[in-house]
């Protein structure tokens, strides 16, 4: 296609954009809705899974032992049988005077208060970090299993935040299903919304295109202005949410990093990682669902 | 330049436009086609620059056998001819429905220039075709004012070198001189003739009886959806 050519379909699409008005608003405002809240979903299961992967490297077992345990040995005991299974890294003792001491850090003062030194109702600990996340279980119930050998009963409660990491897994599952439902549901009505302006747009300019035709402009020709239009509002639809989209996530972060709220204890994904697959995915699909649109309308009203 | 054999035209709705129609045009004929109102003259207009397709039959047109021609061949068949019409068909007619203020507007240089830009001739000879035309047709003051502040007669001359700029092998004018009075209709009618000499076959419905009577030329006559009457210099034969 020569340059000038190109130049004159931007123009005639451009124009019939301004021309259709609110019928190009309308189209615009249902793809950057639905291209929005794809958006959010879209970031919201990337942040859910980036977290959860990030909570399960971090995780480590913790055994209370029963209060009886208290001297040396015993406790050495307990420390060596787990200490020799093959999945375990490191395992760490923490005194139950220290354990008042971390439970003073979160809770506060007030509430450990009475409770040190030897009215401290705490048993002794250990925090096991496995070699790999997967066995974490395994581990689990191998070192509860240690109850079933050792005398007197040396455990009374092994924890490893059982079923968290699971639950968020499921949790950005159901956000992931959710979200593809609504935004194809959005989607569609955004794909009609697009076909009736270029409808629209063939319905004004008919007298024009059949001038076109009889003096001999071939059907790309006289098409090509209606798919520019159709991309266009596609590559708007998508520019506006994307600009609100980057920039509310950029605030996001700005504010869990200087303020202390719940947001700072998530570390959420980076903007520069973010960024750029959700511009090449949303400004893909607005694109995409113009086309398309406009090609429904081509085929039924542009009959050439 | 132009060959048929046989044609017949029936349209869906059960209407025989055409029923058998033989004929053949030469290079730079000059051919009036006359006869009463739904007599078949539009249909047999329109299969020439396969606005319509023939139901049985075969068609010439130039190079062109129209009843093989793929459909998106035919933007190619009609860049050979020049199409005229009753009512001109200049940009904008704007209608009542037409948002006045976003229509676009074209002057008549650029209503000329726009059946070159759509078979994407090059800029610099659109300049010069468009000048040219202008010139032969006698609107070169007029070129930048808009079709709605010329008159019938000078509306049509702009369709008229529409319909050559592109030089087609053919103009196919469909009652030209329809909308216009005596005086003007001769102006377009010498115009025509003046094309015609430079070369250009014009085929030409026209219920106009002065015109055919005077200035005399081949006149094919269909009624019916039959050809009656084939006679070179012919005069119109029928009383308004």
């Amino acid at each position: 296609m020569k340059i000038s050519t190109a130049g004159r379909h931007l123009r005639e699409g451009f124009r019939s954009m301004v021309r259709n008005g609110w019928m190009t608003f309308a189209s615009l405002s249902s793809i950057g809705i639905s291209l929005f809240i794809l958006g959010v979903f879209v970031l919201l299961t990337t942040n859910v899974n980036y977290i959860a992967e990030h909570v399960e490297s971090q995780v480590e077992i913790r055994v209370y032992l029963s209060l009886e345990i208290d001297e040396e040995r015993e406790i050495n005991r307990v420390q060596n049988q787990i200490g020799m299974m093959p999945e375990v890294h490191k395992i760490t003792f923490v005194h139950k005077d220290e354990g008042l001491k971390i439970l003073e850090k979160t809770l506060g003062e007030d509430w450990v208060e009475g409770f040190q030194g030897d009215s401290n109702p705490l048993p002794h600990s250990f925090t096991v970090e496995v070699k790999n996340p997967e066995e974490i279980s395994i581990v689990a119930k191998n070192i509860e299993a240690l109850n079933d050998i050792m005398q007197p009963v040396p455990i009374d409660e092994v924890d490893y935040g059982e079923g968290t990491v699971e639950d968020l897994f499921a949790f950005s599952n159901l956000v992931n299903r959710v979200g593809f439902v609504l935004v194809i549901g959005l989607a569609i009505t955004a794909l009609f919304l697009i076909a009736n302006t270029i409808r629209l747009t063939i319905m004004a300019r008919r007298r024009e295109i059949g001038i076109m035709k009889l003096v001999g402009a071939t059907n790309g020709f006289i098409r090509w202005p209606f798919f520019i239009e159709g991309a266009c509002i596609g590559l708007i639809g998508a520019a506006i949410p994307l600009g609100v989209l980057l920039y509310g996530y950029y605030r996001l972060i700005e504010s869990s990093k200087s303020r202390m709220n719940f947001m700072s204890m998530i570390e959420l994904k980076p903007l520069d990682e973010v960024a750029l697959p959700l511009i090449g995915l949303l400004m893909g699909l607005g694109v995409a669902i113009g086309v398309f649109g406009t090609l429904l309308s081509v085929r039924k009203h542009l009959k050439v | 330049m132009i060959e048929m054999q046989d044609v017949w035209k029936t349209y869906p709705d059960g209407t025989h436009a055409l029923r058998g129609i033989t004929v053949k045009v030469d290079s730079n004929e000059f051919v009036y086609v006359v006869g009463p109102s739904g007599a078949g003259k539009s249909t047999f207009m329109k299969l020439i620059y396969r606005e319509e397709r023939p139901t049985k039959g075969q068609i010439f047109v130039d190079s062109f056998n129209l009843a093989k021609l793929k459909k998106r061949k035919i933007p190619y068949l009609r860049r050979n001819i020049g199409v005229v019409f009753q009512d001109f068909r200049l940009l904008p007619k704007l209608t009542v429905a037409e948002n006045v203020a976003f229509a676009p507007k074209l002057t008549v240089a650029e209503n000329v220039a726009f059946a070159m830009e759509v078979i994407e001739a090059p800029n610099k000879l659109i300049r010069k075709r468009t000048a040219e035309v202008l010139e032969l047709v006698g609107l070169s003051d007029k070129r930048n004012s808009y079709p709605a502040q010329l008159s019938g007669g000078e509306q049509q001359r702009v369709a008229i070198a529409r319909a050559i700029v592109n030089n087609p092998a053919v103009i196919v004018a469909d009652e030209p001189t329809g909308n216009l009075d005596p005086e003007t209709s001769w102006g377009i009618m010498k115009l025509l003739e003046e094309i015609n000499y430079r070369g250009t076959t014009i085929i030409m419905a026209t219920h106009n009886r002065d015109i055919v009577n005077t200035m005399r030329k081949r006149v094919i006559a269909i009624e019916n959806g039959v050809i009656v009457r084939d006679q070179q210099r012919g005069d119109y034969g029928y009383e308004d």
